[in-house]
């Protein structure tokens, strides 16, 4: 009875504002475009899959998202994992200091560190001032607004999603293998390769996609880093919902990244159910 | 195994690289320049700028109630389905509730923000609510997505907890509700108070969602920050960012106060 009473407001909730709307989106990925309000019709038309397949232009977005998620993802490894290391063999009450100066940048607002790379990265930003200001350059070198800008947010932005799982496995990790290995002889680069990483892999998997699954479908960083060419699939379904107004090919993208993400995710949850 | 030469500058490097912008953003907040990022002797004129921006007080406050309305909602709906989930043991449906709940967490936030906004037109058409949307959905939508939070946090705390106490508890003499109040409240409160800030940070935080389901009515801060950006930068994003650091430097101390384990069993 008291269990009843409990599971039934989450069970609404959970029912009018995560099934309801998957539910609906479905519907009206399916639907036909209309010149009228709300712009659809519902019916099984399936127009706007069927724009999504004709026009290379849709499918290029979903590509170049999965692309730029997973250079992201790897560049974030990249960093995450000496970053991780470190950490965790800190004495702990530095290794909660460092955990901190992990985190705290994640809690500063999103946006605002998005700023602070357009003020660094701009022609007349902090960067090209210094650059300048010690005669190594004349003309200021075109940062914003490119691909490298774009992943510089991303992985600044994504970097302790990264960091956070390879810190809990190393922590597990049993110290004295990797000593084992570095008194026989090994040098650092090859402990590493041969006792850390396989003993972290699922950790890094992980990892990878705890940052790869967000930022596939990343809106604001490409928009406000990245160069116009840089149409990934969160943008276009952002300017086919906001400018075009066609609710069907927006939906049926929402759709379509999902479809594409759905082993990613199931593979996540997979690990992270692990004992 | 000590860290070696290489390990500790590759580390320091990515401590660099997450700390400079921010760094240079606060630091720049005290700068009279105009072009953000230059530095052009030190002032405060960029907090009074900000200060007297009605524009972005107002959506700071709204930002403020939505998100602390939003946090409130979740740790309620979160609270109860982490407590389920770890202490029902298999009920019906279980496996969809679980689903249901955590789908917020992996679902892109394109896709979140999209489908909430489909599912008020829908609701609107149908039912006359909710009437346009604004303030109100952003809290909705927020209040969904940090459930999902919260729900995560509570389960794994109660799973680490000891069922056994509120059993010994009930076995000698309490009534479920004395049990609940005296044992398992006090240990599932430091849960709940971090899932409540997790929720409230991430509403504050969200431009996407908030873009999608908001209207002409309903512009929080993020939103109002991302036109601003589209346009360009000026020194008040510096001043907000300082703003921003120092008031979140003070609320994760806070939140490390309650977290820190008490005694006994070790975290």
């Amino acid at each position: 009875m008291r269990r009843a009473l409990l599971l039934a407001p989450a069970w609404a909730w959970l029912l009018l504002f995560v099934a309801a709307p998957a539910g609906i989106l479905v519907a009206i990925a399916l639907a036909e475009a209309d010149p009228g309000l709300p712009p659809f019709r519902l019916a099984l038309s399936g127009a706007g899959f069927a724009t999504l397949v004709e026009d290379a232009y849709y499918l290029d977005a979903l590509l170049a998202a999965l692309r730029v998620a997973a250079v992201t993802a790897l560049l974030c490894l990249a960093i995450a994992y000496p970053m991780a290391i470190g950490i965790a063999r800190a004495a702990p009450r530095r290794r909660l200091l460092l955990l901190a100066a992990l985190m705290l940048p994640f809690w500063t607002g999103f946006l605002l560190r998005i700023g602070a790379w357009i003020g660094l990265l701009r022609d007349e930003g902090w960067i090209n001032g210094v650059l300048r200001g010690a005669g190594l350059i004349e003309a200021p070198l075109p940062l914003l607004y490119t691909e490298g800008a774009m992943l510089a947010g991303m992985v600044h932005a994504y970097l302790p999603f990264a960091v956070l799982p390879l810190f809990a496995a190393l922590l597990r990790l049993d110290p004295t293998l990797e000593e084992a290995a570095a008194d026989l002889g090994a040098r650092p680069a090859t402990v590493f390769l041969t006792v850390t990483l396989p003993a972290t892999a699922p950790a890094a998997v992980a990892a990878f996609l705890l940052v790869f699954i967000p930022a596939a479908g990343e809106y604001v960083i490409p928009e406000l880093l990245g160069p116009p060419e840089a149409q990934l699939v969160g943008r276009v379904l952002w300017q086919e919902f906001f400018q075009n107004r066609d609710w069907p090919v927006a939906a049926a993208l929402a759709v379509a990244l999902l479809v594409l993400l759905l082993a990613p995710i199931r593979l996540f949850q997979r690990i992270e159910a692990r004992p | 195994m000590k860290p070696g030469l290489f390990l500790r500058a590759a580390m320091a490097a990515g401590f660099a690289f997450l700390w400079l912008p921010i760094v240079l953003l606060v630091v720049y907040a005290f700068s009279a320049d105009r072009i953000p990022f230059q530095w052009g002797g030190f002032s405060l004129r960029w907090f009074e700028a900000l200060a007297r921006n009605e524009r972005l007080v107002e959506a700071a406050l709204l930002s403020l109630r939505v998100a602390a309305g939003a946090a409130t909602l979740a740790v309620l709906l979160g609270g109860a389905a982490g407590w389920a989930l770890a202490r029902f043991g298999p009920f019906r449906g279980r496996a969809a509730f679980g689903a249901l709940i955590g789908a917020p967490l992996v679902l892109p936030e394109v896709v979140t923000g999209l489908s909430l906004l489909l599912l008020f037109v829908a609701l609107e058409g149908l039912t006359g609510w909710p009437a346009g949307r604004g303030a109100t959905t952003v809290l909705l939508a927020h209040a969904t997505l940090g459930a999902a939070f919260v729900a995560v946090v509570v389960q794994a705390r109660l799973a680490e907890a000891d069922r056994s106490l509120d059993e010994a508890a009930m076995d000698l003499g309490a009534t479920p509700l004395v049990a609940f109040r005296t044992v398992t409240l006090p240990l599932v409160a430091p849960a709940l108070a971090a899932g409540w800030l997790l929720a409230f940070t991430l509403s504050l935080d969200d431009v996407v969602i908030a873009s999608f389901v908001s209207g002409p009515a309903g512009t929080t801060l993020p939103m109002a920050l991302f036109s601003m950006l589209r346009l360009g930068l000026t020194p008040e994003v510096n001043a907000l960012g300082a703003v921003v650091v120092l008031g979140v430097g003070a609320v994760l101390g806070l939140a490390a106060l309650l977290l820190r384990p008490r005694g006994g069993a070790p975290h």
